[in-house]
């Protein structure tokens, strides 16, 4: 029980931050390694307003959501908006560049250690049920997880917002004739991106620790969330990422000579049979 | 060399001149001048022999990837399996006694081949971004698997006790590298000869078709998915004899050569040095390692930090590489070689 509930908050975790990526892939059609350098991003804020300016853990959250929703914005009026009609090579390849910078980066200003971060007496420890020890955090983070993935596909299906969004990246064209400011639209997508990956960065600097390679460590895992669940689509992501959370811990706990590979595994045979993903709307624009 | 194609009659039937196709295919002066530099290279860096080595086997990697990329369009983020196949064939044999250099070649360049075959029905499927996803999904299971299997490859510690014999047994590997650099160099000018025949060969101008347009090359009667394996398959065998010529000059193999910054790098230098012309993976490997030396030397943080900038920059302004900017350079009176 304790595994799946583990798995569980490990596949929100993982939700949070690869939601913003399949947001961007999905909806923007543009494949942007460099998301997690913004998970980096939101992670380090978090830790330097926790250890250097004393700003208690859950006040810090929207402060660092709002600041990686502004380096969103910001990176997209200078360099992403130029490359939305380039291939996805040059995509790929323009983000990689993005994701070298960033290490070195936070290489610069931070050195190459493990960040800690001190989680308040409220989040932390656990408590006991027969046959389930829960710890409190990964309670936290699973009602957090759930809370935004509901918001985001409320959002998505229901506000108008959601809709010019969509009709945004259906046919620009035809979303620029009926008044809609397309240009607007894809920046706020973008900072909504950012801002959640900032935000599941922070919040998994506990579980999944903080150092300048975190860009490149994880990015696999992000994409494979996007790959299983289809990109552009929350639900998808949601149940992507739970599988693979609970998979990832239940592997590592059971069979941990096989390690990561059951997860690689899963992901090249869901792109050979599913291309779009297991819960892809159709077939790839 | 002056001819690659198989000479057509003069005038054909059909009207069709392979006139610019032939001289496209005949070796420009520059590329004479261009095979001297190795040589010099020699003598004037007689210290930094291994260095010169590493850039020969790594210009060999790039140009395999050029094969697969720059002429049949398929992208790929994992291309480092291929190479760490070819790296851990090579070593293992020379670790259980068949150490002889050009036997580990082969194996490694077969080995290589027919993974590349089996992996390329996986790629092929799907879009650009499918192919970049599988690739780099084949790859890190590669590296998974090389990292867990440690009796056999040596996990994370690397493949120790690799022996290799002298080539013919005749040029034992000297404590100077200089055995090791003539070697990766002439093995890079064979397979270069090779690449060049070949994309200048009817298969290679189909595989441009392919990229270039790929609803009218069925049309016109070419096999687009046979040739599209094929080109992978032989891309796969050039980054095998790479990893293999690796191995068999340090003596060692390490887990890093299917690492994912392997492959991302490597996309990195041939899109620095050009896509699409196999002097832009030569040249763009000449540039990015000697820059590599002796900037990682001063600080590898900044290396990394000027690597990513210099990406972006061209991705924004010189989508064509150094080979791009040398042919709008000298637009004038100049055939591309």
């Amino acid at each position: 029980m304790t595994v799946i509930f583990d798995g569980i908050a490990s596949g929100l975790l993982l939700f949070l931050i690869s939601v913003g990526l399949s947001v961007t892939l999905g909806l923007m059609n543009f494949v942007n390694l460099a998301h997690g350098s913004f998970a980096m991003f939101g992670g380090y804020i978090c830790v330097i307003l926790l250890n250097r300016h004393g700003v208690p853990f859950l006040a810090a959250l929207p402060v660092v959501t709002l600041a990686s929703a502004l380096a969103g914005v910001v990176l997209e009026r200078t360099l992403y908006r130029r490359l939305y009609g380039a291939s996805h090579l040059d995509q790929v390849l323009f983000s990689i560049g993005l994701v070298f910078m960033s290490i070195s980066v936070a290489h610069y200003f931070f050195g190459a250690q493990q960040q800690p971060l001190q989680l308040p007496p409220m989040l932390s420890g656990q408590f006991n049920l027969p046959g389930l020890d829960i710890g409190v955090y990964r309670l936290f983070l699973i009602v957090v997880g759930l809370l935004i993935a509901i918001a985001l596909q409320w959002m998505i299906a229901r506000t108008r917002f959601g809709a010019q969004l969509r009709a945004a990246v259906d046919n620009p064209r035809a979303a620029r004739g009926l008044g809609i400011d397309v240009d607007r639209v894809f920046v706020l997508t973008f900072a909504l991106g950012s801002a959640l990956a900032g935000l599941g960065g922070a919040l998994g600097v506990e579980m999944l620790g903080l150092d300048p390679e975190f860009p490149v460590k994880y990015i696999v895992y992000f994409l494979i969330v996007v790959a299983v669940g289809g990109s552009g689509n929350i639900k998808g992501s949601l149940y992507a990422s739970l599988i693979i959370g609970i998979c990832d811990v239940a592997g590592k706990y059971y069979v941990p000579q096989i390690g990561a590979f059951v997860i690689y595994a899963v992901m090249v045979a869901t792109l050979i049979f599913r291309p779009q993903g297991l819960f892809g709307r159709g077939a790839a624009k | 060399m002056s001819s690659n194609l198989a000479a057509p009659p003069a005038t054909p039937a059909n009207g069709f001149d392979p006139g610019p196709l032939r001289n496209a295919a005949r070796w420009h002066r520059a590329e004479y001048a261009f095979w001297v530099l190795p040589v010099l290279a020699y003598f004037v860096f007689a210290e930094n022999l291994s260095l010169l080595s590493q850039i020969a086997i790594a210009a060999l990697f790039c140009l395999s990837l050029d094969l697969i990329l720059g002429y049949a369009g398929i992208v790929s983020l994992g291309h480092a399996a291929f190479f760490g196949v070819g790296a851990y064939t090579a070593g293992l044999l020379a670790k259980h006694g068949w150490g002889d250099p050009l036997l580990g070649l082969g194996a490694a360049a077969a080995i290589a081949a027919a993974t590349g075959f089996i992996t390329s029905f996986l790629v092929l499927r799907g879009s650009d971004l499918t192919r970049l996803m599988v690739t780099l999904g084949v790859a890190v299971m590669f590296y998974e698997a090389a990292n867990k299997l440690t009796a056999f490859t040596g996990g994370v510690d690397g493949l120790q006790g690799v022996e290799v014999k002298p080539i013919f047994g005749v040029f034992g590997f000297d404590l100077y590298g200089k055995t090791a650099y003539w070697y990766s160099l002439i093995v890079l000018f064979i397979m270069f000869c090779l690449a060049r025949r070949l994309v200048h060969s009817p298969f290679g101008l189909s595989l441009r078709g392919i990229r270039q347009n790929l609803t009218r090359m069925p049309a016109i009667g070419a096999p687009v998915n046979g040739r599209l394996v094929a080109a992978y398959t032989i891309g796969a065998a050039y980054a095998g004899v790479a990893g293999a010529l690796l191995t068999q000059t340090t003596q060692f193999v390490s887990l890093d050569v299917l690492s994912f910054s392997r492959s991302a790098e490597l996309l990195l230098i041939l899109v620095l040095g050009g896509t699409g012309r196999l002097y832009g993976a030569l040249i763009g490997t000449m540039v990015f390692m000697t820059a590599h030396h002796f900037l990682s030397g001063i600080n590898p943080q900044y290396w990394q930090f000027w690597l990513g900038a210099a990406l972006v920059l061209v991705v924004l302004f010189a989508r064509d590489g150094i080979m791009g900017m040398l042919q709008r350079l000298h637009a004038a009176g100049r055939k591309a070689p």
